[in-house]
C-alpha cells in the first residue's frame, strides 16, 4: 500500500496547478517559457506556497559568516550555502526560500490554457487515410467466454424468468441463473481516423524585428504549439524565416536568427506554397499557416503579390491563415491595414490579430484559436 | 508503514552494540535507541514529516516530500540520518550507506539521544508523541471526513500562520504544573457534569469543551464581548505570548476548530526545544560521533574516509553559520578551557595577553564542564557565555551586510562584539519575532490586539498582511498588530477584507 504521504502528496500538486491556472495571464506575459522535461512533462517555475508567518524583514540583509577576508570584502561567490553533504539532522523545522517546479503534461498545459481562454475543440478538416481499429467493450451479448461474464445483467434476467415462471419465492429469494440468463459483455469494433496538421511558422527577421518582437513570437508560438499539440495526435511544425528572401530553418535558429535588409513578404509566402504543394496534401491535412511581422513590406506591389497567393493557393488549402502583427517602434503596420482592407475583419479564413505587447498575447492567441478550425 | 522499516540485524546489530558500549563508557546517559534502516524514499516521507511515520493529512508534508525528493533524485543534498525525541528514541539508517557511515551515525544518534533526555529544555516534552502525532493523524482525518477536506486544509493553514508564535517558558509548563491546573478545573467541572475521559491529554482542550458543554449557549459561534466570558471561562494564567492558546480560549470557535488548533499547538511545542537548541544540539552529537569515532570506534583503514565525511558536515560558508562547526567548536573550546583553568574571576580579569595565551592551571573540569553544560544551557545563553573574543578570531568569523552601492554582500565586521550580537540576534526567541497578545477586546469592539515587542529589527509587512488575514480568519472580528517600523510607532489593522494602517 502507498504510504499516505503520498496522498499530501497529490493533493500539493492539485494545489500547485490551481495556482499555476491563477497566473496564467501573468506567467505568460512574463515571458517565462515552460522547459521540456524529455518525458513529455514540462516544467514551470514557481515561487513557493508559503504558509505566511510573522517574520523579520530585512533578515537577507545581512548576517554571520566564516573565511577570510578584509572588511568590504564580497561574501558571494559560493551561491546555495556550500555546504553539499551536510544533509545530517532532524529534519521538518527548517524555512527558506524554495523554488518550486511544478511538472505539467502537455495535456494539462493544454487544458488549462483551453480553460483559461474558453478556447473550442478544434473540428478537425481532412481526414489522413490512417485508419486504426479499436475494439471496445459497449455492448452485452448472450454468448461469451465466463471471463467475460456480467453478472449483474446475468442475475437480472435470471430473476425476471424466475417471476415471469412464478418460481420466485419472497421469503426465500435465491436466485438460480440457467445458461439462457447469462449475458455477456461484448466488444464492437470501431475504426477511428487520426487527424493530423501541420503548423507553418513564418516570421519577418528583418533588422525591424527586435528581441522583444521576437520574444513575443516565441512566447506565442510555444502556447499555440500546446494547444494544436492537445488537438492532434500528430502535428508537424515547420519554420520559415525571410526578408527578402526566405528560407526553411529549425526551431532553434528560426528564434534566434536577426538579419537585416529588406522585406519582402511574399517570399515566404511562395516558400509555404511550395511547402504545402510538395508534402502536404490539404485533403489529408489540416494546415495552419501562421505569419509575424512588424507589418512593414518593401513596396506595394509586394503585398499585391502576397494576397494573390493567399487568395489561389494559400487560404484554399489551409483551415485557417494567421496573421499576427508585433508591434515594434520601427514597423508603420502597413501590412496589417492591407490585409484588413482586402479580407475584412471578418473573414472565414484568414484572422488577423495586434500584438501590442506582452501583455497582449493571450488575448491574441484567443483570437486565433478561439474559432475552432 | 511498519513494513517501510526494518530493524538492524547482522553486521550492523553488531556495530550498534560496539558503539553502544562506547557510549556507556564516556558516560552518556540516553533512553534506548531503535535503530532500523529504510531506504532513501521512505527516509525522505520521514523527514518531510518531521520524523515521524504518521501525521496529520496536509499538503505541506506532500510539499516537503516532494523537495526532498527532487534534491535527492538531483544528488544535491542526501539525509543521513534521523533520530526522534521519543522514548525510545527511533532513529532511522539510510540502507545504502556505508558500514563507517552508519557506525558515524550511530555515534552521532547516540549524541542526540542523551541531549534529548538531559537537556532541561526537553524536560517537559511528550516521548510518547509516536503515538500522539498518529492519534492526531486520526482525529483530523475524521474531522475531515465530517466537515470536508477543503473546510478543515483551509482552516490549518490559517492555524499553520500562528505555528511560530509560542512562549518558551511553557516549556517549564511540566506535568505536574499541568496536572494541578487541570485537576483544579476538573473538580469544578465535575460538579456538573459527568467525565467520561478517554484520552487524558490535551487538558486545555477538554477543559475549554466542557466550559462549553456547561455554557450551552456557547455552543453557536459567538464574540467574546463581554468581560464576563472571560471571567466565566476562567482562563489559567495564559501567556501572553502563547496566541495558539489564546485563541483556543477566546475565540469564537467550533469544537473541531478548537481542537485542531489544540493539535497542532502541542505540536509546535514539541518541536520548540529542538529549534532553540539546534546549535548546542549538533555541536553535541558532531562532539560525540568525532569523539567516539577517532578514539575508539575507526579502523586504521577508515580513517580517510571519516575525514572527508566529517569535514562534509563540518564545512562552513561565508553566507551562513553550519550549527555542526560552531557547537562542535565551542565544545571543544569549553573543555579546553575548563581543563587548563582558563575560567573564574582571575582569568577573566586578567590584561596580559602574553600570560592568557599560556595560562596554564591544570583543573581537569573540562568533561564535568560540558555535561553540565549540555544540561542547563539553548543556544542563546550557550553563546552568550561560552562565545569568546578568542574563539570568534579562531574561527575566522565576521558579520557581513548588503552594500547598496556595489550591489552585493560584503563583510562588514571581524569585531567580537559585533560577531556576537549577530549571532545572537538569529538565535532570540528562536529566531522569530516576539508577538504578544494585548487585548481581546480592541477599542471596545472585539477586535484582537497584538503587539510585536520590537528588538531592533522590523517586520517583513507583506508576511505581516497576510498572516493578519489568517489570524483573523480565526478569530471572526478584526485583528490589529502594533510594531514600530524605520523607528515609528506604527498599528496595522486587517479586517478581512483589506490591510490598512489605523487611524488614530
Amino acid at each position: 500500500m502507498d504510504h499516505p504521504i503520498k496522498r499530501d502528496h497529490a493533493r500539493f500538486k492539485k494545489i500547485v496547478k490551481g495556482r499555476v491556472r491563477d497566473n496564467l495571464r501573468e506567467y505568460i506575459s512574463n515571458g517565462e517559457m515552460p522547459l521540456p522535461k524529455g518525458d513529455g512533462q514540462y516544467k514551470i517555475p514557481m515561487p513557493s506556497i508559503d504558509t505566511p508567518r510573522f517574520k523579520f524583514g530585512d533578515q537577507s540583509q545581512g548576517g554571520a559568516g566564516q573565511g577570510q577576508g578584509e572588511q568590504g570584502d564580497p561574501v558571494d561567490g559560493q551561491e546555495g550555502e556550500g555546504e553539499g553533504e551536510a544533509g545530517e539532522g532532524e529534519a521538518g523545522e527548517g524555512e527558506g526560500n524554495k523554488e518550486l517546479d511544478v511538472e505539467l503534461s502537455l495535456d494539462e498545459l493544454a487544458s488549462i490554457l483551453g480553460d483559461e481562454l474558453s478556447l473550442p475543440n478544434i473540428e478537425p478538416k481532412g481526414k489522413k487515410t490512417m485508419e486504426s481499429t479499436t475494439d471496445r467493450y459497449t455492448s452485452i451479448g448472450t454468448v461469451g467466454p465466463d471471463s467475460l461474464r456480467h453478472f449483474k445483467r446475468s442475475y437480472k434476467e435470471a430473476l425476471k424468468r424466475q417471476v415471469a415462471t412464478g418460481t420466485y419465492d419472497a421469503n426465500n429469494p435465491t436466485i438460480i441463473p440457467i445458461k439462457s440468463d447469462m449475458r455477456y459483455r461484448s466488444s464492437a469494433s470501431k475504426v477511428e481516423f487520426d487527424n493530423s496538421a501541420v503548423v507553418i511558422y513564418m516570421m519577418d527577421v528583418s533588422g525591424s524585428m527586435g528581441d522583444e518582437q521576437k520574444e513575443v513570437v516565441r512566447t506565442e508560438s510555444f502556447w499555440i504549439n500546446v494547444w494544436l499539440k492537445s488537438q492532434y495526435k500528430d502535428i508537424e511544425i515547420r519554420y520559415i524565416i525571410h526578408d527578402a528572401t526566405a528560407k526553411e530553418v529549425d526551431e532553434q535558429t528560426f528564434f534566434r536568427t536577426r538579419e537585416s535588409g529588406g522585406t519582402l513578404i511574399s517570399s515566404a509566402f511562395k516558400l509555404c506554397r511550395e511547402m504545402i504543394e510538395e508534402d502536404y496534401n490539404p485533403s489529408e491535412w489540416n494546415i495552419y499557416p501562421f505569419h509575424f511581422s512588424d507589418g512593414d513590406n518593401w513596396s506595394t506591389d509586394d503585398t499585391k503579390l502576397c494576397l494573390d497567393i493567399l487568395d489561389n493557393d494559400i487560404l484554399p488549402a489551409s483551415n485557417m491563415f494567421c496573421y499576427g502583427q508585433v508591434e515594434s517602434r520601427y514597423g508603420s503596420g502597413q501590412f496589417y491595414k492591407d490585409l484588413v482592407g482586402h479580407y475584412k475583419e471578418e473573414h472565414d479564413k484568414v484572422t488577423l490579430s495586434k500584438i501590442k505587447n506582452k501583455e497582449a498575447i493571450l488575448d491574441s492567441i484567443k483570437e486565433f484559436l478561439g474559432k475552432g478550425k | 508503514m511498519t513494513t517501510r522499516t526494518k530493524p538492524i540485524t547482522g553486521e550492523l546489530l553488531k556495530l550498534k552494540d560496539e558503539i553502544h558500549q562506547y557510549a556507556i563508557d564516556y558516560g552518556l546517559d540516553f533512553y534506548p535507541v531503535v535503530f532500523e534502516v529504510c531506504d532513501y524514499d521512505t527516509i525522505n516521507i520521514l523527514a518531510a514529516q518531521g520524523g515521524f511515520p504518521s501525521r496529520y493529512p496536509h499538503w505541506r508534508f506532500g510539499m516537503e516530500y516532494d523537495q526532498l525528493s527532487k534534491s535527492y533524485a538531483y544528488g544535491l543534498q542526501k539525509i543521513y540520518e534521523m533520530v526522534i525525541n521519543t522514548e525510545p528514541c527511533y532513529a532511522y539508517l539510510l540502507n545504502a550507506n556505508h558500514f563507517i557511515d552508519q557506525k558515524l551515525v550511530m555515534a552521532h544518534v547516540y549524541g542526540h539521544a542523551d541531549f534529548f533526555k538531559n537537556n532541561l529544555w526537553f524536560k517537559s516534552t511528550d516521548r510518547n508523541m509516536m503515538d500522539v502525532m498518529a492519534n492526531h493523524g486520526t482525529k483530523v482525518r475524521r474531522y475531515m471526513e465530517r466537515y470536508g477536506q477543503d473546510k478543515v486544509e483551509t482552516f490549518i493553514d490559517s492555524v499553520l500562520s500562528l505555528e511560530n508564535l509560542l512562549d518558551t517558558n511553557v516549556l517549564f509548563e511540566t506535568p505536574d504544573v499541568q496536572r494541578s491546573r487541570e485537576s483544579k478545573d476538573q473538580e469544578f467541572n465535575q460538579q456538573f457534569f459527568h467525565d467520561d475521559d478517554d484520552d487524558g491529554r490535551s487538558g486545555h482542550l477538554k477543559s475549554f469543551m466542557r466550559s462549553k458543554l456547561f455554557n450551552p449557549e456557547e455552543n453557536k459561534p459567538k464574540m467574546p464581548l463581554d468581560e464576563d466570558v472571560v471571567q466565566r471561562k476562567k482562563p489559567a494564567h495564559i501567556s501572553p505570548r502563547d496566541i495558539m492558546m489564546y485563541l483556543i480560549e477566546h475565540a469564537p470557535l467550533q469544537d473541531w476548530q478548537a481542537d485542531i488548533i489544540g493539535i497542532l499547538r502541542e505540536e509546535a511545542y514539541y518541536f520548540l526545544p529542538q529549534r532553540m537548541t539546534k546549535i548546542m544540539n549538533e555541536g553535541w552529537a558532531s562532539y560525540w560521533h568525532s569523539t567516539i569515532m577517532t578514539q575508539k570506534a575507526l579502523k586504521s583503514s577508515e580513517i580517510i574516509e571519516f575525514a572527508d565525511k566529517h569535514a562534509g558536515v563540518m564545512a562552513m560558508s561565508r553566507q551562513q553559520i553550519n550549527p555542526y562547526k560552531i557547537g562542535i567548536e565551542l565544545f571543544r573550546d569549553i573543555e579546553y578551557r575548563w581543563d587548563t583553568g582558563r575560567f573564574g574571576k582571575e582569568y577573566n580579569e586578567c590584561t596580559d595577553m602574553y600570560e592568557r595565551e599560556n595560562w596554564h592551571r591544570p583543573t581537569h573540569l573540562g568533561k564535568e564542564k560540558i555535561f553540565e553544560v549540555r544540561k542547563t544551557h539553548n543556544d542563546v545563553t550557550f553563546i552568550d557565555e561560552f562565545f569568546t573574543q578568542e574563539f570568534c578570531q579562531r574561527m575566522q568569523l565576521f558579520t557581513y551586510k548588503y552594500n547598496a552601492r556595489s550591489g552585493r554582500y560584503e563583510i562588514d565586521s571581524r569585531d567580537f562584539e559585533d560577531v556576537k550580537s549577530k549571532l545572537l540576534e538569529g538565535l532570540t526567541n528562536f529566531g522569530q519575532p516576539v508577538i504578544e497578545v494585548v487585548n481581546g477586546n480592541f477599542a471596545n469592539r472585539g477586535e484582537l490586539h497584538l503587539v510585536h515587542r520590537h528588538q531592533g529589527v522590523d517586520l517583513d509587512m507583506a508576511f505581516a498582511s497576510s498572516t493578519l488575514r489568517n489570524i483573523q480568519k480565526i478569530w471572526g472580528r478584526p485583528v490589529n498588530l502594533s510594531t514600530t517600523q524605520e523607528e515609528k510607532e506604527v498599528t496595522f489593522v486587517h479586517d478581512g477584507k483589506e490591510f490598512k494602517p489605523l487611524k488614530s
